[in-house]
């Protein structure tokens, strides 16, 4: 934010960056020492992206940082929330365990490339209509496991759906709402 | 995170010879070593990616079972063989981790994962595993998590996977590839106690690459018990592994280990001397896991485990012997 401008996102970034309890190395973490960039071809949403990254870049931090795809977010960076759930190759995995460098050549769907046109993914017109949020946060990563539990068929039922949706925290303590979502759009899809 | 090198080997031997430089790491689905970078508890300097290597096959072959290093936890818990002749195997992969991170994490890397111990995997504190010889401020700290079998003065840790307890009670065998040959190493004696030396976990030697589980035969009335602290996505506090062979209203073989509880996946052998040869009635079953905790060093949070063990080694040999 050189001119000074404040973007949504740039609040959350300052939040984040809020240190408070962070460690000194844990803020080193975050302006690590360059070393070679190496270049990566990754397939984003279906369109080609190439980069030119550190070696230790997560896929994470490639979408956001990179290129600019903040619609995946970043809560713990260490597997235990959900909110960074992207699909690689059809399959939803976290993005911040996940090194960039080791997806050349993979196709990688983010919230970004859910929706057609201006029409949204049938899944995130259920959270819109069964209010399955309130801060939004975890929702992207919400969406992308649902999308991909409804795939897996483990829709079967509601305690089905809350095993399988285990990897997503909310905060919130949007839950029931989000049950309630995944239920009615994989019933409109089966 | 420590500055790496990302090297892809073009085979196996290749791949063993970068990974016997020092400063090498293996990488499978990152998924334990990147957590472990992040927070500067690992340091290497080059990481070699077995991805290349697509060792990731699941071959069921009449009685016998091979898993191949990198294949996906979540495959291996939904593979039909699996469901059928290993239920305790599919059944301890899917009360692991959450479905993300079971279709990232390999059958390599989850033997492999370390333990959760927090002392461990903050820099801000001294910790025997992490660094020889700076002390274990678990024994007199938090402990709740913390192991009661297997404890030694040094480390307290408890081996934290859950698979591993599961290949306990199917006698698998790893086999392990170096640059002298292949080796193979029953599951039992893969993991160490910690005894003077808790930072070395494994039988593995530098650069030695886990190229295989092998499981000799089927365990079809077998089961996998987990407690934890939430219903989901959580590790252990205890698990059970159960495999009875019960015939004519006998039990003839019994093998049965515990997770969350031991330094290691712990085999309970009182509690299988207690089964064999008896019926598996209601008293017999009671007697048996009365016998689980055997040995057993609490310290000072971690004492609600005896009774807990006791309790899920029961209700899993009950579930398999009705
Ligand atoms: C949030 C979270 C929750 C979790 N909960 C659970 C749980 O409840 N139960 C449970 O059991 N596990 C749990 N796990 C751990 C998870 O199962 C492991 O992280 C995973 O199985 C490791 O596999 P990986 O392929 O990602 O290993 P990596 O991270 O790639 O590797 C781990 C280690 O193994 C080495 N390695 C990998 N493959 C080989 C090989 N073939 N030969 C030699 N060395 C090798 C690597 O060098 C590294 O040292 C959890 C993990 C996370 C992040
Ligand atoms: S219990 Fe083991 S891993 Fe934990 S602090 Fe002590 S020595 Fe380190
Ligand atoms: S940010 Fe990836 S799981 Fe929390
Ligand atoms: S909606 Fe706020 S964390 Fe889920």
């Amino acid at each position: 934010m050189a001119d000074g401008s404040v973007t949504r996102r740039g609040v959350m970034v300052g939040a984040a960056g809020g240190v408070v309890f962070s460690t000194p190395r844990a803020r080193a973490d975050e302006n690590p020492p360059a070393t070679d960039a190496i270049a990566v071809k990754l397939r984003v949403n279906g369109e080609a992206l190439h980069l030119e990254i550190d070696p230790r870049t997560s896929l994470l931090d490639a979408l956001r940082e990179t290129a600019g795809l903040t619609g995946t977010k970043k809560g713990c960076d260490r597997g235990a929330c959900g909110a960074c759930t992207v699909h690689l190759d059809d399959r939803r995995i976290v993005s911040c365990l996940t090194l960039a460098a080791r997806c050349e050549g993979k196709h990688i769907r983010t919230i970004e490339g859910l929706s057609s046109a201006d029409r949204l993914h049938p899944m995130q017109a259920a959270f819109v209509e069964h209010d399955g949020f309130q801060c939004g946060y975890c929702t992207p990563g919400q969406i992308m496991s649902a999308v991909a539990l409804v795939k897996e068929g483990h829709a079967g039922s509601d305690g089905e759906i809350r095993e399988w949706m285990s990897g997503n925290i909310c905060r919130c303590g949007a839950y029931p709402n989000i049950v309630a979502a995944i239920r009615q759009a994989a019933s409109a899809e089966g | 995170m420590q500055a790496f090198t990302l090297t892809r080997p073009a085979d196996t031997k290749s791949a063993i010879a970068a990974a016997s430089r020092p400063d090498s790491a293996y990488i499978a689905g990152g998924t334990d070593l990147l957590q472990l970078t992040k927070d500067h508890v690992e340091t290497p300097r080059q990481l070699v990616d077995l991805e290349p290597l697509a060792l990731s096959r699941i071959h069921a072959t009449g009685a016998r079972l091979r898993l191949e290093p990198l294949a996906r936890m979540s495959d291996v818990a939904a593979h039909p063989a699996v469901l059928r002749d290993w239920p305790v195997l599919s059944q301890a992969l899917l009360a692991s981790a959450s479905p993300q991170i079971r279709n990232m994490g390999t059958m390599g890397g989850n033997l492999l994962q370390r333990t959760r111990c927090g002392y461990f995997r903050d820099t801000g504190f001294a910790c025997n595993k992490r660094v020889p010889g700076s002390g274990c401020p678990a024994i007199n700290g938090e402990n709740r998590m913390h192991a009661i079998l297997g404890v030694s003065d040094r480390c307290i840790a408890t081996y934290p996977g859950d698979m591993a307890v599961a290949l306990n009670v199917l006698d698998a065998d790893i086999e392990l590839t170096g640059q002298p040959g292949v080796r193979k190493v029953p599951i039992g004696d893969f993991h160490r106690e910690p005894g003077d030396t808790p930072h070395i976990e494994t039988v593995l030697q530098p650069g030695e690459l886990i190229t295989g589980i092998d499981i000799p035969s089927p365990a079809r009335r077998s089961h996998y018990l987990k407690v934890r602290d939430r219903a989901s996505f959580e590790f252990a506090l205890v698990s059970a592994a159960v495999a009875l062979d019960i015939e004519d209203g006998t039990i003839r073989a019994a093998r049965v280990a515990a997770g969350g509880v031991g330094t290691k996946p712990w085999r309970l052998a009182q509690v299988e001397a207690a089964l064999t040869g008896k019926s598996p009635d209601a008293a017999t079953l009671k007697a048996a896991a009365d016998q689980a905790a055997a040995g057993a060093k609490p310290a000072k949070s971690n004492g609600f485990k005896i009774v807990l063990l006791k309790r899920t080694v029961l209700r899993a040999l009950q579930t398999v012997s009705a």
